[in-house]
């Protein structure tokens, strides 16, 4: 039987990701290779939070102890973020950027079609929401991965590079935790595990398109999920609470 | 290598106006011109449909013949519903 | 042309300009026209585009979510008003790039305050405050200025740019009313940031040698000092509202005036920044030479890759 604690570790699975992935991006601001593609990953950015928040703010109301969404997103420790080891990859250069986007917006746009057919109201909300907005992502990403596999010589040996870099970070978008088990069977959650093969068909037809191979690679990585992230997600997160951490309890 | 070219960017705010001019961009193709359109230039939710023309293939008159263009056009009164006299009982027309 | 018709051209050009008319880019320009607005217009677009970077130091820092998304925004309009900017500046005639490259390599000026550092959260509510504050002051007359891609740029960026002064200004009285360490760091902050504000303003009337010509092509509708005078008058009282001291012994309100009048500027510091010696001159160029020479390899896919798919048009319709 699915209880609260399980629905509250789901949605930080779900918003870990978007938080994250949003930190990432928005260390990019100001800093893109020309003043139109910072202004999009920043929009990605900015839809990103704005779905961290929804998802936090539904968790606080879930746990009912006075939490507020900033808690959840700044006070936990490490161990306790669910994101995957994907989003939490550094911004190599803008090839990682793309690569990380596009291998994470294929799964994303499949996971929230299916998390808008929730039996919970306020999931399925967020989720039809940002259909909308991930399937720009989508878009954008997808089509930069054409443009940078089939561009220059230069351009397709930098994200091929991050292709194969990331590629084993891929496989961990369809682990079930027991949270998500119990959610999925509580016919809140989604089963993850059967977007898979959709997901690596339309990967591959991008990256075909992209003239980019797919890395052959059979050892993944995984660990995220359960809250055993990298090496650069501690200095992600310094940045992120630093000053949560270093003035606590205060209102900003 | 050549930079991205200029493009000119047209939004229509709401459904029933024309599309408006609203500035420029630099974009690669016309697709990346189109995305780049909608972040710059629609953020705050301006627009429902966006043109995008490479500003190269625009084809501007001179407004040193504004003259020669447009004068002309200036005391052609008749073109204007105003220079027909009406009894004054009719109201609409 | 001789030098006869070309006085005659300048003369109604500036007949133009006096009754208000706007002269748009396929209009006869004067050159000193053209390169003055080059030269104020591209100033501007850079000054937004290096103004990222100080508060882009603080957006993963940021101490809440809303917080976090309000300043990614502000950043992101600062990269749109830069877009804006330069977009006008080209229908005279110049390119970004070359744009870019007079800022890269030093020869274009931006707004000194920016080289001055972002150290605590609280510079983010000081910068919103005090340097939009400032800024808008600068940018409002602009709106009716004469030439019309900047005036049309003008008009979007201060549509825009109203959230920004507010934004500041609510982070100021968060902390003003919060915490001791709180209140510490807001007046912390104005302390540091208030003198450079005033210096954004531009050099005193005196010494300020564009001002005339400027005013009559209405790039400047009133002048450094009056615009220095309005800015501190609307200010001072809402340091007051918040319960902050505005750091200068001298600054009291003059009955007889009906202006607060204000200590002396330190015009060195001034100049010392402007010439290259501020705090973080070196680091802001640098992150934008980099931003720059590390997005080439980007920019050159994408234009092979449309390259190609122009190509497999042809082919096609062949």
């Amino acid at each position: 039987m699915m209880k609260n604690e399980n629905l509250v570790h789901y949605i930080y699975g779900i918003a870990d990701n978007a938080l994250i992935l949003g930190q990432r991006l928005s260390e990019l601001c100001g800093h893109g290779p020309s003043l139109e593609t910072d202004i999009a990953l920043t929009n990605m950015a900015l839809d990103l939070l704005g779905q961290t928040r929804s998802y936090y703010q539904y968790a606080a109301a879930l746990l009912g102890d006075g939490k507020t969404e900033d808690d959840i997103a700044y006070l936990r420790i490490e161990r306790q973020y669910k994101n995957v080891l994907l989003v939490e990859q550094p911004n190599k250069h803008f090839g990682y950027v793309i690569a990380r986007q596009f291998f994470y917006d294929v799964f994303h746009l499949l996971l929230l079609q299916e998390l808008q057919n929730s039996k919970d109201e306020t999931l399925s909300a967020i989720a039809k929401k940002g259909i909308k907005e991930v399937s720009y992502h989508q878009r954008f990403s997808s089509d930069w991965i054409k443009r940078l596999g089939d561009g220059t010589e230069e351009s397709r040996k930098k994200v091929q590079e991050a292709i194969d870099d990331l590629w084993k970070f891929t496989d961990e978008l369809f682990h079930m935790t027991e949270d998500d088990k119990l959610v999925f069977e509580a016919q809140i959650g989604v089963d993850v595990t059967a977007l898979k093969q959709t997901y690596y068909q339309r990967v591959k037809e991008i990256l075909d398109e992209a003239t980019l191979s797919i890395p052959e690679i059979k050892w993944f990585q995984k660990g995220g999920k359960q809250g055993i992230h990298s090496e650069h997600m501690g200095y992600l997160l310094a940045d992120l609470q630093y000053m949560q951490r270093a003035y606590p309890n205060m209102k900003w | 290598m050549k930079n991205w070219p200029l493009w000119e960017v047209f939004v229509r705010s709401k459904n029933g106006l024309e599309h408006r001019h609203f500035g420029s961009l630099h974009a690669a193709d016309a697709e990346m011109a189109l995305e780049n359109a909608r972040d710059v230039y629609t953020r705050r939710n301006e627009g429902v449909s966006i043109w995008v023309v490479e500003s190269k293939n625009i084809t501007a008159s001179n407004p040193e013949n504004g003259g020669e263009l447009f004068e002309p056009a200036q005391d052609k009164v008749y073109r204007h519903p105003t220079f027909y006299d009406l009894p004054d009982e009719v109201k609409h027309m | 042309m001789s030098e006869k018709e070309i006085k005659n051209l300048e003369e109604i050009f500036e007949q133009r300009i006096a009754r208000d008319e706007k002269i748009e880019p396929k209009d006869w320009m004067p050159e000193k026209y053209r390169k003055t607005h080059i030269r104020q217009i591209s100033q501007h677009a850079h000054s937004e585009i290096v103004g990222m970077l100080p508060e882009g130091n603080w957006i993963t820092r940021a101490p809440s979510l809303r917080r976090k998304v309000a300043l990614l925004a502000k950043v992101q309009d600062e990269a749109g008003h830069g877009l804006y900017l330069y977009s006008a500046c080209e229908t005279l005639g110049i390119s970004r790039d070359e744009l870019y490259e007079q800022l890269h390599t030093g020869k274009a000026k931006y707004s000194s305050i920016f080289n001055y550092p972002t150290i605590t959260w609280a510079d983010i509510g000081a910068i919103g405050w005090l340097v939009d504050g400032a800024a808008i002051i600068n940018q409002v007359p602009l709106c009716s200025t004469s030439y019309g891609p900047y005036a049309r740029a003008m008009i979007r960026v201060c549509k825009e740019e109203s959230f920004h002064q507010r934004q500041g200004y609510e982070i100021m009285i968060k902390l003003a009313n919060g915490s001791p360490e709180q209140k510490e760091m807001a007046q912390d902050a104005l302390n540091r940031w208030w003198w450079p504000s005033l210096m954004m303003l531009g050099p005193t009337d005196a010494e300020s040698v564009h001002t005339e010509q400027s005013m009559k092509w209405k790039l400047k509708r009133k002048t450094n000092d009056e615009l220095r005078q309005q800015f501190i008058d609307q200010t001072v009282p809402q340091a007051d509202l918040i319960g902050l001291t505005v750091p200068d012994p001298e600054l009291k309100w003059n009955e007889e005036r009906g202006h607060y009048d204000f200590g002396e500027i330190d015009w060195d510091e001034f100049w010392q920044v402007v010439k290259g010696h501020g705090p973080c001159n070196k680091e802001r160029l640098s992150a934008r030479v980099n931003a720059w020479e590390e997005g080439e390899w980007v920019r050159d896919a994408a234009m092979a890759y449309a390259k190609k798919q122009e190509d497999k048009k042809l082919k096609k319709a062949i």
